[in-house]
């Protein structure tokens, strides 16, 4: 056989110990956007390149990957990565969260709580919270420097002013450890809470914004928010038709071009797992099952 | 004189060892006053303890000013094995340097004196690595801060004996600050700059 024509994690190893580097400063200086040179990956821009790329840099033989894309180990984009990851690290790969040693994931947190032994790797297009706010680098740099948020907080009340509540949903800004302002990447805000007090590392990788930044494990992520106006994470007011689930983050499915909808979680492993255990919604119920508590 | 061909080695498989490490490095870094141990060995020379050694082939290379201590510039072995392995360029002025090697914590500089970062850039800051007799025995230290639920214990033998009262430095520079790694053989324990230590006495 051949020796593979790609490197172990596809980065060279100069790559690596750049990023490995630009990790621990982020881990340092806790929401802190630590610049990187960013290199050209085999994959566009859209698909993730940070997170892949911070991926890369920590990955090991024995660590078991699972990437999530919307929430769902099943996209394209998901498929891609866990393949592209098993073929030039030979790593394991896994779609049970309680698996996962690393999970790379784009736009949601997983609905099982996170274990200190494992990092989640976000892809983020956007790193910079204050961005639609000041064009200019420099002067978000600036603001960051002197923690001037006030501009932040003054756009949040502008929403409530218009729409009677913060009409942000997704990439809800945070603050971390007391000090900066965060960009969660667009993750919904109902999984806003699940960075607070984490156990697990989460790291923040942004390709074509040349960003790593950081959470480390137990550490304060407040999201922000005003005395009369509480953060609320919002989530649709239904169980899961597939599983039932109560507590879990849905996305709403058209059913039919009458108009037809039903809300399932957005958490694949997460639903698949409450499913095998038991758990049902309307419409996955048993026939069985309804029959034996119609007789009580 | 010692040439190229006589001194210790590197890793044996460097892609793999260096992971190894940076995870050690990376787990130590996430969570503050935890003991975590590096596994692959490399070659180290005098004054250099092994851990020290497997960190600087990690992440030391010609982007990484350098900056030794006295008993460290005297070993030219150890320069020479440096230059080789990483390519990183020894520096005498530690306010530019990325990394800094203590083997002789009784000698270690005023930490203002290295790189602190700058407010718009604190990651600009020397990451400063300091060889210690003990990570398993000695004082006892509680540790408080990100990485850490509740409070953390570390016991430990260190010089210089008051390092825990000049990282208090970072309380007052953050976000700018002074990174510890400190060594002791295989083991290592980080101090990022957030964290803050309430000495406990022996
Ligand atoms: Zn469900």
């Amino acid at each position: 056989m051949n020796a593979p024509a790609y490197n172990f994690a596809y980065l060279d190893e100069q790559t690596k110990r750049m990023i490995r580097r630009a990790i621990l400063k982020a881990i340092a200086i806790p929401g802190y956007q630590v610049p990187f040179a960013s290199r050209e990956m085999p994959m566009p821009y859209g698909w993730g390149t940070g997170g892949v790329q911070v991926t890369a840099a920590i990955l090991g033989p024995r660590d078991v990957l699972k990437v999530i894309d919307q929430g769902s180990d099943d996209t394209t984009n998901a498929i891609s990565i866990r393949k592209f990851f098993a073929k030039t690290a030979g790593v394991a790969t896994t779609t049970a969260t309680a698996e996962a040693t690393v999970i790379q994931t784009r736009h949601r947190i997983p609905e099982t709580a996170l274990r200190e032994n494992q990092v989640l790797v976000y892809q983020v297009p956007i790193p910079e919270p204050l961005r639609f706010l000041e064009p200019r680098e420099t002067e978000t740099r600036r603001m960051h420097a002197l923690a001037e948020y006030g501009l932040m907080h003054v756009k949040l009340y502008e929403d409530i002013a218009r729409f009677g509540h913060i009409a942000t949903a997704y990439a809800y800004p945070v603050k971390v450890n007391a000090r900066y302002v965060m960009d969660p990447s667009p993750t919904p805000k109902f999984d806003n809470p699940k960075m607070d007090n984490c156990p697990a590392l989460q790291l923040f990788g942004a390709g074509r914004e040349k960003r790593i930044y950081a959470i480390p494990p137990y550490t304060q992520v407040v999201s922000l928010d005003f005395e009369d106006h509480p953060f609320e994470p919002y989530r649709f007011n239904a169980p899961c038709a597939l599983c039932g689930a109560e507590d879990s983050y849905l996305d709403e499915i058209v059913t039919d071009d009458q108009g037809g909808r039903m809300f399932v979680c957005s958490d694949t492993d997460y639903c698949e797992g409450r499913q095998a255990a038991g758990h049902h919604g309307s419409l996955s119920a048993a026939p069985y099952r309804e029959k034996a508590g119609s007789h009580g | 004189m010692t040439t190229i061909a006589e001194l210790p080695p590197g890793f044996v498989d460097k892609v793999l060892s260096a992971q190894s490490t940076f995870r050690s490095v990376m787990d130590a870094m996430a969570r503050p006053g935890s003991v975590q141990r590096i596994v692959p060995m490399a070659g180290a020379p005098d004054t250099m303890m092994r851990g020290t050694a497997a960190i600087a082939l990690t992440l030391f290379d010609h982007d990484t000013p350098l900056w030794l201590d006295a008993r460290m510039v005297e070993s030219s072995d150890l320069v020479k094995w440096l230059k080789f392995h990483t390519g990183a360029p020894v520096v005498q002025d530690c306010s530019i340097a990325s990394f800094a090697l203590i083997s002789d914590g009784t000698a270690l500089p005023p930490l203002d004196r290295f790189a602190l970062g700058t407010s718009e850039y604190p990651d600009r800051s020397t990451t400063v690595i300091i060889q210690v007799d003990s990570l398993a025995s000695g004082r006892g230290f509680e540790l408080r801060g990100p990485g850490i639920d509740g409070v953390a214990t570390l016991q430990a033998s260190i010089k210089p004996f008051d390092l825990f009262e000049r990282l208090r430095i970072n309380e007052a520079l953050f976000p700018r600050g002074i990174d510890v790694v400190l060594v002791a053989d295989d083991a290592v324990v980080a101090i990022p700059r957030t964290t803050r230590v309430v000495s406990k006495g022996s």
